[in-house]
């Protein structure tokens, strides 16, 4: 464990060294930020059901779409294109540690990103100035139901990303081809589940098996306060299952 | 079985990738504190080899000791003992090398205690510790990183040390530089390292390895290579007197001295050339009976040693089974001292 926490340490380490981190930092936070404002505008010109936390992190499939590749391409594929992957494995460092402490790295760094967005709400409070409003921006169960699906679903995410890394020694095809999964898996699940509830035909998948797997879903029922054990059993063994999977890539390949 | 004196041992090794037999039925022992060169020319094994004594790449059969473990069975204690600097010395660009190398002191679970006097010793017989230390690894010139990567692959004092092709690239002064660092670890671990620089693995190696489509062609000391591969006695003189008598003279020598003199005199002087076909004949006796020879005068006399290209050229050529090709003749590189 103490090489997983070595390894962790420098892969942060190089991840705040590296300019590409902070232009998908930036721009995510930027893009949250225009999400947050266009929410804001909605809330003032019109009477909203949902709390404005739950507005804001309905749209986090966007920022996902654009930080998680940015943030997991260069992991493992750039080890492997450079060839440092056969001095760390030959360090001695397991494949499962190496997955591991890159994943933890990328999604430590991920989660800093969705705090710092927290800095929207604050700037907001501070410039309103009125406590039923601050009341509704920091609406604790909205809030908490929000940040709990984010942390949930974003090892998923990360886990995807770095099996997408293992797959290849160009970031670029690592970087689109996890942009296509995660495409798929967000929106790609919801409009299935969209289309066979228009054709009505009966045929398919049960919708309790589609509901399993929508995000959309998932996140409802988080913003609702209602926390199932369900989601986090399908994020938790996905996430293990994908590091596997990135694990058994690494041992082949090398 | 092998012995506690054996660094390595590989037995039967095969490796193949798809169809092609990358390492076939290898078999060698390396003894402790041995430094030991791979040759080969490009595809022979020599990178695939290197890698399977890692454990990092595992064989499609055969035995592979490494220290009296078995590499498969004990792979990740084996890594503890191996230090590995791969070929073309991947390193990060973008950190400094005293950072680097307290990663890689950290990673290779190097006690906190010690850790500090084993990156200054790596770095000192790899002399970085002045001009190099501080500096982006990025920013290094090809020397400077395979100095580099051989302190880290020193680093946690391995007992076997290997390096793929630690020489490539780099120019004469780098290169005396990397051998002096082989001296300096001679004794410290075993050294094994493949190289293309043939007087560089003739100099700094105790024994030599010539692999030729993934198979051991040839092993053993320069000399003994050159007895085995390029075996016969060889000298050159250059003799004043007239062409006739200098060949009766030389005659006298016996009927298994091949004679070749010169056409042409070069300022008076006839290069000749004596060629037996067996080793282990005296310099010295003959010398000795040239001089008595009244019609004789002698300016100077060499013995001609083959030099490990030859041998790399003779014993790869004979693996090649190129059926009704002939080789070409060989370059001969005098060595020895004149009179």
């Amino acid at each position: 464990m103490i090489q997983v926490f070595r390894l962790t340490r420098h892969e942060l380490k190089s991840l705040f060294y590296t300019p590409s981190t902070y232009i998908a930092m930036v721009l995510s936070l930027l893009m949250m930020g225009f999400f947050y404002f266009v929410m804001l505008e909605t809330i003032s010109s019109e009477e909203q059901d949902q709390l404005p936390p739950t507005i804001f992190f309905s749209l986090f499939w966007v920022p996902v779409l654009l930080i998680v590749p940015m943030l997991t391409m260069r992991s493992i594929a750039e080890e492997r294109r450079l060839g440092t992957i056969e001095t760390l494995l030959t360090a001695p460092v397991q494949p499962s540690q190496l997955v591991l402490s890159k994943f933890l790295a990328a999604y430590i760094f991920y989660m800093l990103v969705w705090v710092l967005a927290m800095a929207y709400p604050i700037l907001t409070a501070f410039v309103i100035d009125q406590p039923e409003f601050n009341e509704k921006l920091f609406h604790t169960g909205a809030t908490t139901g929000g940040y709990l699906f984010i942390s949930a679903s974003g090892a998923l995410f990360i886990a995807i990303g770095i099996f997408t890394s293992s797959l290849t020694r160009s970031q670029l095809v690592a970087g689109m081809l996890s942009f296509s999964i995660l495409f798929m898996l967000i929106v790609g699940v919801a409009a299935i589940h969209m289309l066979q509830i228009e054709t009505a035909t009966g045929s398919g998948l049960p919708d309790t098996v589609l509901d399993y797997f929508q995000l959309f879903e998932h996140f409802d029922d988080f913003s609702r306060g209602l926390i199932d054990t369900r989601p986090f059993v399908y994020y938790f063994s996905g996430t293990i299952a994908v590091l596997g999977f990135s694990v058994l890539v690494i041992e082949s390949k090398s | 079985m092998s012995l506690p004196e054996d660094s390595i041992v590989a037995k039967n090794l095969f490796k193949r990738f798809g169809r092609t037999e990358a390492v076939n039925d290898l078999s060698f022992r390396i003894g402790q504190g041995q430094i030991v060169g791979f040759l080969g020319p490009n595809g022979a094994g020599k990178s695939t080899t290197l890698r399977m004594l890692t454990g990092i790449l595992p064989a499609t059969s055969g035995h592979l000791n490494v220290c009296g473990k078995s590499v498969p069975l004990h792979e990740r204690e084996i890594r503890r003992e191996i230090g590995y600097m791969p070929e073309n010395n991947p390193l990060p660009e973008d950190m400094r090398v005293i950072e680097y190398l307290r990663f890689r002191a950290q990673i290779k679970g190097i006690p906190l205690r010690r850790r500090r006097a084993r990156i200054e010793h790596a770095m000192e017989v790899c002399e970085l510790q002045r001009k190099a230390r501080r500096k982006i690894i990025g920013t290094l010139s090809k020397g400077f990183r395979q100095r580099v990567g051989i302190a880290d692959a020193i680093l946690a004092e391995p007992s076997v040390t290997i390096l793929d092709e630690p020489t490539i690239g780099l120019d004469p002064h780098q290169v005396i530089a990397i051998r002096r660092l082989l001296d300096n670890l001679r004794g410290e671990t075993t050294v094994i390292f493949s190289s293309h620089i043939l007087s560089e693995v003739e100099i700094s190696c105790d024994r030599i390895l010539i692999l030729n489509q993934g198979r051991l062609v040839a092993s053993g000391t320069s000399d003994e290579l050159r007895m085995e591969f390029l075996p016969g006695s060889h000298y050159k003189l250059e003799v004043a007197g007239e062409p006739a008598s200098i060949t009766g003279s030389l005659q006298s020598l016996g009927e298994e001295w091949t004679i070749d003199l010169a056409p042409i005199p070069k300022n008076g002087y006839y290069e000749v050339s004596l060629l037996n076909k067996e080793n282990g004949t005296d310099g010295e006796a003959i010398l000795g009976r040239l001089t008595n020879m009244e019609n004789l005068r002698i300016r100077s006399f060499h013995s001609v040693q083959p030099n490990l290209e030859q041998i790399f050229l003779k014993a790869t050529r004979r693996s090649w089974d190129l059926p009704g090709e002939t080789p070409p003749a060989l370059p001969q590189k005098e060595t020895a001292s004149a009179k």
